[in-house]
């Protein structure tokens, strides 16, 4: 299923080509920092899809990660653990027919096939920046919709919370859920208030294309300033709440993977540093941002909260 | 079996080519932008050189059972190689770590030494088979004793149970690739310790 271009969507939107483009700028003054360490990023393949969409909250320096390194360095464990492994063994996921279940406090909970799901919104394209808790990153063209459209559409009770995902389960097209490496199905949740953001994203495609099986096909959580693992990927279930909702990661390891899972370099994970960040293609590491750059938009949502505790 | 011609030569040869690789590769990856390495050729090359450190140690550990078990006491001469290689592989890991990985950043450094127990483990690790390392020649094996050696030796031990401890902590949750290693290694222990049994006993009719 291809989710088309939006028709709203004015080529004066779209990244100029100057910012992914021009390279050899960017080189320049790479080179002048890392001097004789001339480092060159993975070079884009002429026939990979472009990048396509308008900018949120991209640093000066920040162009698209390449799309090679996009679709075949991911965290899907339902796919395997090694990095690789999702756009190897995901290639036989079957993605449609699709259908999604909104359940829990909600006015109009519902049974949706994607496509229904989708059409009431306006699909955009948006080049955000993505860091993972591991400490590496990325810049995404992700392709999808505000989750807040859905959620307004299903009408939450005054009494909700909280929203929980829940992936799909089936180990025999994913093989990762046949070890226990987590508790799966896997789990993710937001707060309302997060969730209602109009950063936060639905994505059903990245690079303008629909969004390939291992990036979490067909439906999957995009919430820039929070680490990549909040991003649950094929989601089957959007159920409202009004207690937080246990989380995959948060209940494999608590001390380490917290519901919040706010990006920021001023608390570390206990096992490594999170200050700086590998951008994937990039030599020197940078400095990583508090709510990973989208601190103006969103460190409202955390006024007076201890962020180290509620981390 | 006889020892093959040249298997000295061949073994170093054989053991040089996942470094030789892996340099290439890191070399090839950061400065003219291939894939060799996968998209975060550092943290990958990083592993890499870890786990073949840990090769390095089962076969280093291997070829006492080896040699017992099938006969080949040749191997004896060249366990000091594989050894070598172990160290040189955990060296390598070290630099990549230091100068690719927290780029000389003495902070980081600092703080990881500290504040992540995995570091340290590693590294001590590491440090235990210098001593190792520097008595591996003829003439330091004549200056301390066979007796000597051999119980200094036994520090190889040490680093196998910290190296993969240091594997164990620091991966997120697949903990398939360290607990092979530990369970070979558990493997080449207990032989050992079954030997060691088997010689006590035969050893204590004869004295009383």
């Amino acid at each position: 299923m291809l989710i088309g271009r939006p028709k709203d969507l004015k080529s004066s939107e779209i990244t100029p080509e100057s910012l992914y483009v021009n390279r050899r700028e960017w080189l320049t003054s790479a080179a002048a920092g890392a001097a004789a360490l001339s480092v060159f990023g993975p070079a884009a393949q002429a026939q990979d899809p472009q990048p396509v969409g308008k900018p949120f909250g991209l640093q000066r320096d920040d162009k698209p990660t390449p799309w090679q390194d996009v679709t075949t360095y991911n965290n899907f464990y339902e796919f395997g653990t090694d990095k690789a492994e999702p756009a190897q063994n995901a290639t036989k996921f079957k993605t449609s027919p699709w259908t999604i279940t909104v359940d829990g406090m909600a006015g109009k909970p519902g049974k949706y096939l994607l496509e229904d799901f989708i059409k009431p919104s306006t699909v955009e394209d948006r080049i955000y920046r993505h860091r993972c808790v591991e400490a590496w990153s990325m810049v995404i063209p992700w392709r999808g919709i505000p989750l807040a459209d859905v959620i307004k559409r299903a009408e939450p009770m005054a009494s909700a919370k909280y929203v929980a995902f829940t992936t799909l389960m089936d180990p025999k097209q994913m093989p990762g859920q046949q070890l226990g490496v987590l508790d799966w199905p896997y789990t993710e949740g937001l707060r309302l208030d997060e969730a209602l953001h109009p950063l936060t994203l639905l994505a059903t495609g990245v690079y303008g294309r629909t969004l390939p099986n291992q990036n979490g096909a067909p439906i999957r959580l995009v919430v820039p300033w929070k680490y990549g693992f909040k991003g649950i990927k094929s989601i089957v279930k959007l159920t409202f709440t009004d207690k937080q909702p246990k989380t995959a990661w948060n209940t494999q390891r608590a001390e380490e993977y917290g519901f919040y899972s706010n990006v920021n370099p001023a608390v570390d994970h206990p096992r490594w540093s999170q200050a700086k960040e590998r951008r994937i293609g990039e030599f020197l590491k940078r400095p990583t941002l508090p709510f990973n750059g989208y601190a103006d938009q969103v460190a409202s949502l955390y006024a007076g909260m201890d962020l180290k505790k509620n981390y | 079996m006889r020892e093959p011609r040249r298997f000295g030569a061949a073994l170093v040869l054989a053991s040089l080519v996942p470094a030789v690789y892996a340099l290439f590769a890191l070399a090839s990856d950061i400065l003219r932008g291939t894939r060799l390495l996968g998209s975060n050729p550092i943290k990958e090359g990083e592993h890499f050189l870890g786990e073949w450190t840990l090769r390095f140690l089962v076969l280093t550990l291997a070829v006492t059972p080896l040699r017992q078990i099938l006969g080949w006491n040749w191997l004896a001469k060249h366990r000091r190689t594989l050894g070598l290689f172990a160290f040189a592989y955990g060296v390598m890991h070290w630099l990549v770590y230091i100068l690719l990985d927290v780029q000389l950043d003495l902070d980081e450094l600092v703080t990881d030494v500290i504040k992540r127990p995995y570091i340290l483990i590693g590294s001590l690790g590491l440090l235990l088979m210098l001593p190792l390392a520097i008595t591996s020649t003829k003439k330091m094996i004549a200056r301390f004793g066979g007796k000597r050696w051999n119980r200094l030796h036994k520090l190889v031990y040490a680093s196998a149970v910290l190296g993969v401890v240091h594997f164990w902590m620091s991966v997120k949750s697949d903990i398939s690739g360290p607990s092979t290693f530990a369970v070979i290694f558990a493997a080449l222990f207990a032989y050992r310790l079954w030997k060691w049994r088997e010689n006590a006993t035969r050893i204590a009719p004869a004295r009383s």
